[in-house]
């Protein structure tokens, strides 16, 4: 039976072994960044409280989510190969993605303050 | 990455037919679209536990006095078991990708050794989210409530939850009010006579963590402690099952015969998308 998955997709994604050294190296730079990150986040996380004001612990949250992010552009980008694909086949992917879980991240955070209020109140 | 990918092609072209308008195969695209509907549910998962945290007017735990041992060791080290797990899941996921690469050389030797290495690496997650549970489930000692609803910390030399009060070194520390963990300094320490009268007269004790209480804060901290990072953990227990799997074909020979690796960088997009989603169940559960 011919199978339907040989096609050129799949074999134009060979490199020749210079090509391949190039990318190694971006993979361990990535790597090295990946590794940075998570360092400064655990050492913030054991040490802020003694490092900063109790009242700066919004800003360190919200540095938390930045930093997540870069995180995770720099997985999907490069160690899942979404920014070497097509621009539609990037768009299907993130764009419903990200219309779905911005609006559930902002009518969970608006109705969990809602929920918090009537808590305060009827307990 | 070379391939067709790359290649400038007008809109004709692309979407004329008789070819995939994004360039990929048709296995890929479906991971993709499977990881996407998986990434839902996990965003769904965390904003749930977002919602919880948020609305409760309990207070919560925070990760790093909760999560601070580490086996064997005693003393507080927070967070570095977590970031040692975080670490590992990074790591087995640079050498998947390095797998990958050695793939679209052709380089059957190289395919074997990293997947390897990247199965080596997820076996040691699992094993520390194993070790993780077990510490998590069995406590540092719990805590009794008295009948007027005061709480006291249960101590002991050897960590005894069964018979506590019978362990050598038993005694009882007042909790401060309001606060779901102990506090390390200033606490009242009971001697052993009004410790265990206490002990004896006690409402409840509570230790370690299930479904129903546990001694670090609201059921529902441990309940989705044991949902989300259960959840991921079986993704990463089912990810090494199937990279086991692909490097049995490996060694057969059968992508070699086949001409192309691709079903490596179909298993990757998979084990990346776990290690993407432990990035987001680091930050949201462990570090805020």
């Amino acid at each position: 039976m011919e199978r339907d998955d040989i096609i050129e997709y799949s074999l134009d994604a060979h490199h020749s072994e210079e090509a391949g050294r190039k990318i190694r190296r971006k993979i361990w730079m990535v790597t090295l960044f990946l590794a940075v990150v998570t360092a400064i986040e655990v050492t913030l996380g054991a040490y802020w409280k003694e490092w900063f004001p109790l009242s700066a612990w919004n800003s360190i949250k919200w540095t938390y989510v930045v930093l997540t992010l870069v995180k995770a552009t720099y997985i999907v980008m490069t160690f899942m190969h979404l920014g070497d694909e097509r621009r539609n086949i990037r768009a299907i992917i993130l764009l419903p993605y990200a219309l779905f879980i911005l609006y559930l991240v902002f009518i969970a955070i608006f109705e969990s303050n809602y929920v918090h209020q009537l808590w305060l109140r009827f307990l | 990455m070379a391939g067709d990918a790359s290649k400038a092609l007008s809109n004709d072209v692309l979407w004329g037919g008789g070819r995939s308008p994004f360039s990929i195969s048709y296995g890929k695209m479906m991971m993709w679209f499977f990881l996407v509907s998986d990434a839902l549910t996990f965003s769904g998962l965390l904003t749930a536990y977002g919602f919880v945290r948020h609305s409760t007017t309990e207070v919560w735990p925070i990760g790093e006095e909760v999560f601070r041992a580490l086996p064997g060791l005693t003393g507080s080290y927070p967070l570095i078991y977590v970031a040692l797990m975080t670490a590992i899941l990074i790591f087995s996921s640079v050498t998947m990708v390095l797998a990958v690469e050695a793939g679209h050389r052709m380089d059957k030797k190289g395919v074997i050794k990293w997947l390897f290495l990247t199965v080596l690496g997820g076996a040691f997650f699992v094993g520390s989210q194993a070790w993780e549970w077990s510490h998590f489930i069995h406590g540092g000692g719990g805590y009794i409530t008295t009948p007027q609803g005061e709480k006291y910390w249960v101590h002991n030399d050897t960590h005894d939850t069964h018979d506590p009060a019978n362990a050598p070194g038993f005694h009882l520390v007042a909790a401060k009010p309001g606060h779901y963990l102990q506090e390390a300094d200033g606490a009242h320490h009971l001697d052993h006579a009004a410790s265990l009268k206490l002990w004896n007269e006690r409402a409840n004790y509570v230790n370690g963590a299930n479904m129903t209480e546990n001694e670090y804060g609201p059921p529902q901290y441990a309940n989705f402690f044991f949902f989300i990072t259960g959840f991921h953990g079986f993704h990463v227990f089912s990810g090494v099952v199937i990279n086991i799997i692909v490097l049995i074909m490996v060694i057969q020979g059968v992508f070699h015969r086949r001409g192309h690796y691709e079903m490596v960088e179909k298993a990757g997009l998979y084990w990346h998308f776990v290690d993407l989603v432990w990035v987001f169940v680091f930050t949201f559960f462990y570090l805020l």
